[in-house]
């Protein structure tokens, strides 16, 4: 009995904490329904009395938020499958295959994975202008694959360390050769992983700020982050605006987090523990 | 499960080699792409970087050599102490502050909510506290940086509703509250990650000793403390390397926030680098902030592996 009670304030507490959590949400979808008029009013904490879309729309004409989203969604797509491929064959050749200097090379992918982008950005920015790849989504594309891609490699290769070797063994005395070996047995046995991969990299690509901001200039090219992250740099919406803007990047990302939820809560997991 | 799968592949990878074996290298083919894509997009840019640091130039022409230079005029200048010292805040807001309130989140979501409540509605809280780790840092910035806007902002607003109308701030605009403006808004962000790796971590805990320790007539805390803890020390090194470096690199919130301002009082290495570079276009002097930058997260990333690989050894030997 007297432990009962003393689990009801546990719970209570916690309960408010989450829910100072996913406070600012909750006012941003609040206030992003109102007129300007009705914000001047009543300040930001009233209900709002009914259901302004207009300022939404606004919004996403102004930015052309679709050509934003279709940017973010294609930049994204094609950086989670690329470095799922590569993260694959590499971790292949040092997970099973178990080159030679092996310790090496990982060593080196995994420091490449805490590199700060700020030793990268201005080299990359140079180069880039050089081959003509600059302000294209292309080149934001090819960077995120290599980079995600040292984060795969390091997380594919320990799970690939402990690949049952008798499958491999198996596969090779049926007269399978290294590549099919990869692609009919390794890659459909591993594919839980994968998937967290797939997951990982498309959200971080979305979230990626620096180096988008730097390399894609022109409207046409930006993503949401980058667009909604300069707009806010210039500091020239209005507070519905602001809250426009905010609830239309938190939509998406709240998409993501409800269809992946259980990959990403398995993924850091697995990520943290290996 | 998995550490017997393990032997069991060691074993069968130890065993002599008979039969029609091709040689070894080809397994190296694999590699050629990720390894050519990896030294073009991030081996020479970063010498590029390095090697930029120690000219002066402004990204047209050609760098003229100026030595250790850049790095001497670094040490006498005030700015880029400031952006340090504002790293170590942001340190304390991304890995110390979350780590802690982490662990205990995390023991008490598993703990008391899990066993007495249901794993149902621990797993939506602790989805509360994950989702701005989801949220692109730009997002969270607009998100944050309205609430806490001096005029109209909610947090302002709700302050003067519930009768404290005179601890109003502005918060991201006062020199001496802006920093603690910005670690407030990173814990927020931040909180998650360590949350759901620390509960994963729990799950991997023995009950039993929980309930030796109960029936020991060890309250929570204690329990808390010396099994919980030791036992999930892994995660802890993992999660407080890689908060400290994330802290390191933080970008996109100052950015969004307050632009490094007022008057500096935000800023931070990799924002610093980045308007040397691209705004003052003296870009070895900025090669050299982010180099330093990632020689300190570098020595730091291995220290953390070293912490890591011992905490597992420690664990290992205390299983076996």
């Amino acid at each position: 009995m007297t432990t009962a009670l003393r689990r009801y304030p546990v719970l209570v507490a916690l309960c408010l904490a989450a829910l100072f959590m996913v406070l600012p949400f909750l006012v941003v979808a609040v206030n992003a329904f109102k007129s300007p008029a009705e914000y001047s009013q009543h300040g930001p904490l009233s209900l709002p009395g009914g259901f302004y879309v207009e300022g939404l729309e606004d919004f996403w004409q102004r930015v052309d938020y679709s050509q934003k989203l279709l940017n973010s969604v294609l930049i994204s797509g094609c950086v989670a499958v690329l470095a799922a491929v590569l993260s694959i064959l590499n971790a292949y050749a040092i997970g099973i295959g178990r080159i030679r200097g092996r310790t090496w090379v990982l060593a080196f992918f995994v420091l490449a994975n805490v590199l700060p982008q700020e030793a990268l950005v201005y080299p990359l920015y140079y180069l880039s202008k050089q081959v003509g790849l600059y302000d294209t989504r292309l080149s934001v594309i090819i960077v995120f694959t290599v980079i995600q891609s040292a984060f795969g490699t390091y997380l594919l290769s320990s799970v690939l360390g402990q690949f049952p070797r008798e499958i491999i063994e198996a596969a090779r005395i049926d007269g399978a050769n290294r590549w099919q070996v990869l692609w009919r047995i390794v890659v459909p046995v591993s594919r839980p992983t994968i998937g967290v991969l797939l997951v990982f990299f498309f959200i971080w690509t979305w979230n990626e700020f620096l180096l988008p901001l730097v390399m894609l200039i022109s409207n046409d090219n930006q993503t949401v982050s980058v667009a909604l992250g300069v707009l806010q740099g210039q500091r020239l919406m209005d507070a519905t605006m602001t809250n426009a803007a905010a609830l239309l990047g938190v939509l998406p990302a709240l998409v993501f987090f409800l269809v992946f939820q259980r990959t990403l809560t398995r993924g850091i997991a697995v990520g943290a523990v290996k | 499960m998995t550490v017997t799968v393990e032997r069991g592949a060691r074993a069968v990878g130890k065993q002599p080699h008979t039969g029609p074996r091709r040689p070894r290298t080809s397994y190296a083919l694999f590699l050629l792409p990720g390894v050519l894509t990896f030294l073009v997009v991030v081996v020479v840019p970063f010498l590029m970087n390095t090697g930029v640091s120690f000219t002066e130039w402004s990204g047209v022409g050609s760098p003229k050599w100026s030595g250790l230079a850049n790095y001497r005029e670094l040490m006498d200048d005030s700015e880029f102490w400031a952006s340090f010292r504002h790293s170590l805040f942001m340190v304390v807001a991304m890995a110390v502050v979350p780590t802690v309130v982490g662990l205990v989140l995390a023991a008490a979501l598993f703990d008391y909510i899990g066993k007495h409540f249901g794993t149902k509605i621990a797993a939506v809280l602790r989805a509360c506290f994950y989702l701005p780790q989801v949220l692109p840092i730009a997002v969270a910035g607009i998100v944050w940086s309205w609430i806490l806007a001096p005029d109209n902002g909610a947090l302002n607003a709700l302050l003067k509703a519930i009768g404290l109308g005179s601890w109003q701030q502005d918060w991201l605009g006062d020199p001496d509250i802006a920093l603690y403006s910005v670690m407030g808004v990173m814990v927020w962000v931040q909180i998650g990650f360590p949350l759901v790796v620390f509960m994963a971590g729990l799950q991997r805990v023995d009950p039993q000793l929980y309930e030796a320790a109960e029936l020991d007539g060890a309250g929570w805390w204690r329990r808390f403390w010396h099994i919980t803890l030791p036992q999930i020390r892994p995660e802890i090194s993992v999660v407080l390397t890689w908060c400290t470096i994330a802290a390191l690199k933080v970008f996109g919130a100052v950015y969004v926030l307050t632009k490094g301002g007022p008057g500096g009082a935000t800023d931070v290495p990799s924002y610093f680098s980045f308007t040397t570079f691209f705004e003052k276009t003296q870009v070895g002097y900025g090669a050299a902030i982010s180099t330093v930058l990632t020689v300190i997260i570098l020595l730091l990333s291995l220290v953390g592996l070293r912490l890591q690989t011992r905490a597992e050894d420690a664990e290992e030997g205390a299983r076996a």
